[in-house]
């Protein structure tokens, strides 16, 4: 119950994603009150100081996915107890509603698939107070931010699998981000290039690539969990 | 490395010669989601039926295909896609407002593209292969393509989608090379936001829904597959919480090399 004495408690909160339904229920009560949702960590890879430790070699990179899809899922998630999702036109609703599903997909799909292998991380605990969810500009924009984020991730990230078969799922994966990243920029933006614009994309075409260092700094202002990623390869 | 050597590498060689020569020559006006045989397709090329049994290695597409052949292969695609814009750019009326804008910067980059795998092959010692002729019509299939606006961006869905799924059949080909592997998967993503935007200019979602063609009624092949749900041999619809339609559009699925060559050879002359 540590968090409850942080000075920013405000829409914070912890996705258990084996019980979504309850997160449902309870996180709207987190709008309502401003209180927490904090939920015990199970049989995860968490230490007792809440840190979690990605791993090393594959499993670490599949983790460290893992890690950026409890993100997003988490976001969209809040995005869609928001008055801008709740007001929002047909066309953005549909595109948030979708990328939820798809977010909650691939999380759940990682927790399940590392599960095979090894031990998945547990539930990330992120912050989101910088964040005002019934301004639409502010939704956009952080989702703008995330995705481009998630496919500069994936496509830094391939280099650094061994099995063609993670690298496959991970592909599956990063196309979709960029479908997402994509219509974000689109309904977002007014340049009608940007949803691959100039600021992503350089002049050889090719999208952005970012270590995972890279990634989790930019990451880190939105996760509360201490993520230990010293042993992933790179 | 041309065209034609790809094709005879990859080729599976299912029929017989007998029965290739027989095929009518107006199969080529059959729609994507019928042409069933790559051999077939050779024929549709106007290729001489002797060329495909020069290197009968069937063998081959199943023991690995180097990084300068993922690259002239992609470099294929590229010149295509490429000259489609360009050519749609340059048609008068055809394209105009954010339309036209759109289609420029995907254009820049499938330029761009060409440029950077040309390059990437010189500098590997390859040799890039040479720019194909395209029918963009198909035989006359898409008669409309360069002033019919609707007809141009369904084509435009169909090649960027067909990329994706391209791209991403080869990325496990390219693991000897890491820095070619991440440039690939930079171009990927790329082709990605260019289909994500081109269907939603069309009135399509983002996002591939099982395996929904939601262009022309020919190119069924382009999609074929999107639904599948098994992955690292999970059945994902038993570990997620959300409905399968939603889970088919949170991945999307490869193509195979000849997969995809037998789409982009429908507009190789």
């Amino acid at each position: 119950m540590q968090i409850l004495k942080k000075a920013v408690p405000q829409k914070q909160f912890q996705i258990d994603f084996a019980d979504r339904r309850r997160f449902l229920k309870y996180s709207g009560a987190v709008l309502a009150t401003g209180a927490l949702l904090v939920s015990g960590c199970k049989d995860d890879d968490t230490s007792s100081d809440g840190s979690v430790k990605l791993g090393s070699g594959d499993v670490g990179i599949l983790n460290y996915a893992y890690a950026l899809e409890q993100l997003e899922a988490a976001f969209y998630a809040q995005v869609l107890l928001g008055s801008y999702y709740i007001g929002g036109s047909a066309e953005e609703k549909q595109i948030l509603a979708d990328i939820e599903k798809h977010e909650r997909a691939h999380a759940e799909f990682f927790k399940a698939a590392i599960a095979t292998v090894a031990t998945p991380i547990g539930a990330l605990e992120v912050d989101f107070s910088m964040i005002d969810f019934s301004d639409r500009t502010s939704v956009l924009s952080t989702a703008k931010t995330f995705e481009d984020l998630g496919v500069a991730a994936y496509n830094g990230a391939g280099r650094l699998l061994v099995n063609t078969d993670y690298l496959l799922v991970a592909g599956k994966i990063v196309s979709v981000e960029a479908r997402h990243a994509a219509a974000i920029r689109s309904i977002l933006d007014s340049d009608p290039k940007s949803f691959a614009g100039d600021d992503v994309i350089d002049a050889n075409g090719l999208d952005r690539a970012m270590t995972p260092a890279q990634v989790l700094a930019a990451a880190n202002p939105f996760i509360v969990t201490k993520i230990d990623a010293s042993d992933l390869p790179g | 490395m041309t065209i034609l050597n790809l094709i005879d590498k990859y080729s599976q060689f299912a029929e017989p010669a007998d029965k290739i020569a027989a095929t009518p020559t107006n199969s080529r006006r059959e729609t994507f989601g019928k042409i069933g045989s790559f051999a077939k397709d050779a024929v549709l090329l106007g290729l001489p039926i002797g060329a495909m049994f020069l290197t009968p290695t069937k063998a081959a597409a199943q023991t690995g295909t180097s990084v300068l052949e993922v690259l002239n292969f992609a470099l294929i695609l590229e010149y295509l896609e490429a000259a489609f814009y360009e050519t749609g750019l340059s048609s008068g009326g055809l394209l105009s407002g954010d339309t036209r804008m759109v289609v420029e910067q995907i254009g820049k980059h499938e330029t761009a593209h060409v440029a950077f795998l040309t390059s990437t092959i010189n500098s590997l010692g390859g040799t890039p292969v040479a720019k194909p002729t395209f029918d963009f019509t198909a035989g006359g299939t898409f008669a409309d393509v360069f002033s019919n606006p609707v007809t141009f961006l369904a084509l435009a869905q169909a090649f960027e989608d067909t990329g994706v799924r391209a791209y991403k059949g080869q990325a496990g080909n390219l693991v000897s090379n890491d820095d070619v592997l991440q440039a690939a998967l930079q171009i990927h993503s790329v082709e990605a936001r260019h289909a994500s935007e081109v269907r939603r200019l069309r009135g399509s979602k983002g996002w591939i829904t099982q395996s929904a063609n939601t262009t022309a009624p020919a190119a069924d092949a382009v999609y074929a597959g999107e639904n599948n749900t098994t992955h690292l041999g999970v059945d994902a619809k038993t570990v997620v919480s959300v409905d399968v339609n939603a889970l088919t559009e949170a991945y999307d699925e490869p193509l195979t090399m000849p997969e995809v060559l037998a789409i982009a050879s429908l507009f190789i002359v």
